[in-house]
């Protein structure tokens, strides 16, 4: 993403903006001002700036994304169980209403802040900063962020986090990849869930699951892991653990990242705010 | 739905390029939108008349380009239009392909009336 003006015309389009091309059409007696801004970019601007929280403190920023219902609370309970002697661990959570899930994890002796959206279906950075500034960052060493439940509107904005990490329960489908392409490639990470069920359903197919994801052109690791049962962890808590360990040492060299959501390299970006 | 928030936001941009320039009013904003975007051009068309009320751009044309999804394979080389959730390589199948374009969601132009200077 280009820092000076935000825009991400991908090399592919150029074509179109170029002079004579079908988008540089001026109207007659009007004044066209190019802009070539994402249109996302006062909520960037917000994520970029959270991510520098974030970084300040050496905090690792995770944000849980899947439909309603595929276990993400229920994850992040066991996850607590299993980490929080390891790891100073707090959770933002986003629901439309209740503060339910943020009393499930405070339970465990873990800060939570619970962020009712109303009726918006996504959490987006405005919302996260209000919620970050209640965390003593300098205190922690994760954030997880619990999105709303929603496998479509949370994929389109950037928090601030580091990571993304996409839920899919084994009673939704394994074809929810394929049909929901925005989400599952701004995956860095696929969680198959409640995967103990899957003695009882005849329909989930995990490697098809994968091949979807594969399609996407995503490399993102998948796991398999049940939370009700605890099975399958090994292998998501070694992956948790290798990413405070890249944080730090990001960290340590001023560096950051971004979650797959924003996707860095392909854009030829162009700068263009004059009066044409 | 979070389309409305998406022309919220994208208001106020127009709204800051309107001032900027002296603008009495909106004629037309002009959008790019990649099918990986995760924005529906539909549905911001239906958001834009309830998010520009009383705004600068109440009476603006939205005009919304969609935009192909272009990949260009990692292995082979070869670059061709796909549709959203195949983003493999129609030519050798590898899945390590670079997306070239179909993610954007982009202001592209604003036309203003009555600019004062």
């Amino acid at each position: 993403m280009c820092d000076t003006c935000g825009c991400n015309i991908t090399s592919g389009n150029n074509h179109l903006i170029q002079p004579g091309g079908k988008l540089s059409l001026v109207g007659v007696g009007k004044t066209s001002v190019s802009v070539l801004k994402n249109l996302m970019s006062e909520n960037d601007h917000i994520a970029e700036h959270n991510r520098k929280h974030f970084d300040r403190h050496g905090v690792l920023a995770i944000n849980l994304m899947s439909s309603p219902g595929s276990g993400k609370t229920a994850l992040l309970e066991a996850t607590i169980l299993q980490l929080k002697d390891k790891y100073r661990i707090a959770v933002i959570e986003g629901d439309l209403e209740t503060e339910n899930d943020a009393e499930r994890i405070r339970r465990h002796g873990v800060p939570a802040i619970q962020i009712t959206t109303g009726s918006a279906c996504h959490l987006d950075a405005h919302m996260l900063h209000n919620a970050v500034h209640e965390l003593s960052l300098s205190e922690l060493d994760i954030v997880f962020i619990e999105n709303v439940g929603n496998l479509v509107c949370p994929a389109s904005f950037d928090l601030g986090h580091h990571l993304n990490v996409t839920l899919l329960s084994v009673t939704e489908g394994d074809d929810k990849p394929a049909k929901y392409p925005v989400m599952f490639r701004a995956a860095d990470l696929m969680l198959l869930t409640k995967t103990d069920l899957l003695d009882v359903l005849d329909d989930f197919d995990t490697d098809k699951a994968e091949t979807h994801l594969r399609e996407l052109a995503s490399d993102a690791p998948v796991f398999e892991l049940s939370a009700r049962r605890g099975s399958g962890f090994k292998s998501w808590l070694a992956w948790l653990v290798q990413q405070v360990n890249a944080q730090r040492d990001r960290v340590k060299d001023g560096g950051s990242r971004k979650p797959a959501i924003q996707p860095e390299g392909v854009s030829e970006h162009l700068h263009a705010d004059s009066i044409t | 739905m979070h389309e409305l928030s998406i022309c919220q936001s994208m208001l106020n941009q127009v709204g800051q390029i309107a001032e900027q320039h002296g603008a009495s009013s909106v004629a037309s904003i002009t959008l790019q939108i990649g099918p990986l975007s995760g924005v529906e051009p539909a549905l911001l068309k239906q958001a834009f008349p309830f998010a520009a009320a009383d705004t600068i751009a109440t009476k603006a044309e939205l005009i919304i380009h969609e935009l192909p999804v272009l990949i260009q394979c990692n292995h082979c080389g070869a670059k061709h239009e796909t549709v959203a959730n195949k983003l493999v390589c129609s030519q050798c199948g590898d899945h390590h392909t670079q997306l070239l374009a179909g993610d954007e969601m982009i202001l592209a132009s604003v036309e203003l009336d009555s600019v004062s200077h």
